[in-house]
């Protein structure tokens, strides 16, 4: 079991509030991301369900019971810091035993699970050494081993993979999916990558300075984004927000368009440009083109063969069946 | 690029270096080499560097006219008493201030450490009285308790510094992991400070062993400790200096000796900080 409930909850650092109100619930076995620009939030509330930090109002409830004033350690939940967190002066063997040395396991049992975590995360050929002797992605797993030994009700990850390079962190995010599909547990992942957000989760809850500004299924938030914010934090490379003339035409003060939702042509379209910067990644080339009314540059996703290039002249069409529409708040009309 | 130095650089900043560490140990060698002096020779003009009469004359009178093994057992138990006293109050301070500190934390540091550009004398006065008042003056545990006091600033300040370099993630860790304070303290945070505390306690030993004007004001004979020793021997007149190196030379060797092991924990505590 692992539902986790925030009714009401609110953080104030002093005068400042950091988390308004909020209510969220998290259901049993779902992998929920909390995202968003870096300051939004979202560290202090998964911080806040861990009980690191005291809330200031409301209440948190773990399985159905309050848990707003039990302390870290009595709410049976696991961490995985951003910096590791491993404790330098103990082999690996010992990191991963620590919790259940603090529950009181019988040492067989302990072993056992030790034996199991390190075959699961390949560490097997490790458990003797200092954390100080393993690379970032071992590190990485000996955190993720202390936590599983536990057999948490729910999982709690702080941006885990932000301090490792780009290739480990794409093998890692598998890692972690295939973990959550394994163990069916209950996680909660913080991190300011959309992308990993958008791969992992079964529930984004997206944040800006405190407030949820939406929850839903990371396709959901693709194609129906509530506001302009999570239109342009949701996908990657960014919505197209376009105002002015060729917004009100389609009767928005602000259009959104995806730059993969959009038609080129080098004849006719409704909108003409110069191609500015090309980014050729192979598979797809990203457009920046200048000179379209009310979006400077527009980001424009075609296929990796097209033959364009800097200073070209082309024409866009968006996808009408994709257009987002906002009105004067940067809320969503339907 | 590594900045190059050539060779004679090298040389000449070595040299200099032993030139201004000799210039330091100058005094501690000229008192030792005189405490192997005649009376005659230790105050000869030209003074006598190596080519004197070697003697172990002083250390025999020096150890029939004083009962040297009691003020030794005076130091030991004041430095060691007073150290681990303050350890043991420093300890739980520093953790709060480094790891839950305060609105006004960083004002208390400094507070406590301006304590220690008080003049002592001008609290003599006061704290004579009070020991009077006691009952505990010329006895050890007074000079346990003021010592710790004076050292209590310093032994917060080394212990809060080592305590910061330590990520409060790993501790918010352990409590993740299950761990009660008192496990957290004992099973994290002690292991990994270990070499800051010890270097911590050297430190203050060596501080409360030197420390004179406390121990000379507030004992007499009971309670004396070797800087007592020592100054039985100065006399007004400048006479016996022979007597008065051996003296010296005996109450400064443990800590001279202890010193020497534990250079590296000592230089390493002392940088601490400075280098990371």
């Amino acid at each position: 079991m692992g539902q986790i409930k925030l009714n009401q909850v609110s953080k104030s650092f002093g005068d400042v509030q950091v988390i308004p109100p909020l209510d969220l619930t998290i259901e049993d076995g779902e992998f929920t991301v909390f995202v968003g620009p870096s300051g939004c939030g979202k560290s202090t509330l998964l911080r806040l369900i861990a009980g690191l930090e005291d809330i200031t109002d409301g209440h948190i409830e773990i399985d159905g019971t309050d848990a707003t004033n039990v302390p870290p350690a009595k709410r049976g939940l696991a961490m995985v810091f951003q910096s590791y967190a491993l404790y330098p002066h103990m082999s690996v063997r010992k990191n991963i035993a620590f919790p259940m040395k603090m529950a009181g396991l019988p040492a067989d049992e302990q072993n056992r699970r030790i034996e199991a975590a390190a075959k699961a995360l390949n560490l097997t050929d490790y458990l003797d050494r200092r954390p100080g002797q393993l690379s970032g992605g071992q590190r990485q797993r000996v955190a993720i081993g202390r936590a599983i030994v536990r057999e948490p009700s729910a999982f709690l990850f702080d941006e885990p993979l932000s301090n490792l390079d780009a290739a480990l962190r794409v093998g890692m995010r598998l890692e972690i999916s295939e973990l959550h599909k394994r163990l069916a547990t209950t996680m909660i992942y913080v991190t300011h990558d959309q992308v990993e957000a958008m791969t992992m989760a079964d529930k984004i809850v997206v944040l800006r300075a405190g407030f949820i500004e939406q929850v839903g299924s990371p396709l959901e938030l693709y194609h129906r984004p509530c506001n302009e914010f999570v239109a342009g934090f949701i996908g990657s490379p960014k919505m197209n927000l376009i105002k002015g003339a060729e917004a009100d035409k389609r009767g928005a003060p602000t259009i959104g368009i995806r730059p993969e939702h959009i038609d080129v042509s080098t004849s006719a379209g409704d909108w003409q440009g110069k191609v500015g910067v090309a980014e050729h990644l192979g598979s797809d080339t990203f457009l920046h083109v200048h000179g379209v009314d009310g979006c400077d540059p527009m980001t424009v996703r075609v296929d990796g063969e097209l033959p364009v290039k800097h200073g070209d002249t082309i024409f866009l069409t968006p996808q009408a069946e994709k257009l987002h529409r906002f009105d004067a708040q940067g809320l969503r009309i339907e | 690029m590594a900045r190059a130095v050539t060779q004679q650089r090298k040389i000449a900043n070595t040299a200099l270096a032993w030139g201004i560490g000799f210039l330091i140990f100058f005094p501690i060698l000229w008192t030792i080499l005189t405490s192997f002096k005649t009376e005659a020779q230790a105050i000869a003009d030209p003074p006598i560097f190596l080519g004197f009469d070697w003697t172990l004359a002083n250390y025999e009178a020096v150890l029939e006219r004083s009962n040297y093994g009691r003020f030794l057992w005076n130091s030991i138990v004041i430095a060691g008493g007073s150290t681990i006293l303050g350890i043991l109050i420093a300890v739980p301070a520093a953790w709060s201030m480094a790891f839950v500190p305060g609105k006004r934390t960083k004002d208390i540091l400094l507070w406590m450490l301006s304590t220690k550009m008080l003049p002592a004398v001008g609290v003599l006065y006061p704290i004579y009285l009070l020991c009077i008042q006691f009952g505990v003056l010329d006895s050890k545990i007074a000079l346990v308790i003021i010592l710790m006091l004076i050292n209590l600033p310093i032994i917060v300040w080394m212990l809060y510094t080592y305590f910061r370099e330590i990520p409060g993630e790993i501790l918010e860790a352990a409590r993740m992991d299950g761990a009660s304070l008192r496990e957290e303290v004992l099973y994290v945070l002690t292991p990994m400070a270990i070499p800051g505390i010890a270097s911590t306690l050297l430190l203050n030993f060596i501080l409360a062993w030197n420390e004179a004007f406390w121990t000379l004001n507030l004992t007499a004979a009971k309670a004396a400790p070797l800087t007592a020793f020592i100054a039985s021997y100065s006399s007004p007149e400048g006479l016996f200096y022979a007597k008065l190196s051996a003296a010296s030379t005996m109450a400064i060797a443990p800590i001279l000796i202890l010193g020497w092991f534990s250079q590296k924990q000592l230089v390493s505590g002392l940088t601490f900080g400075a280098v990371k």
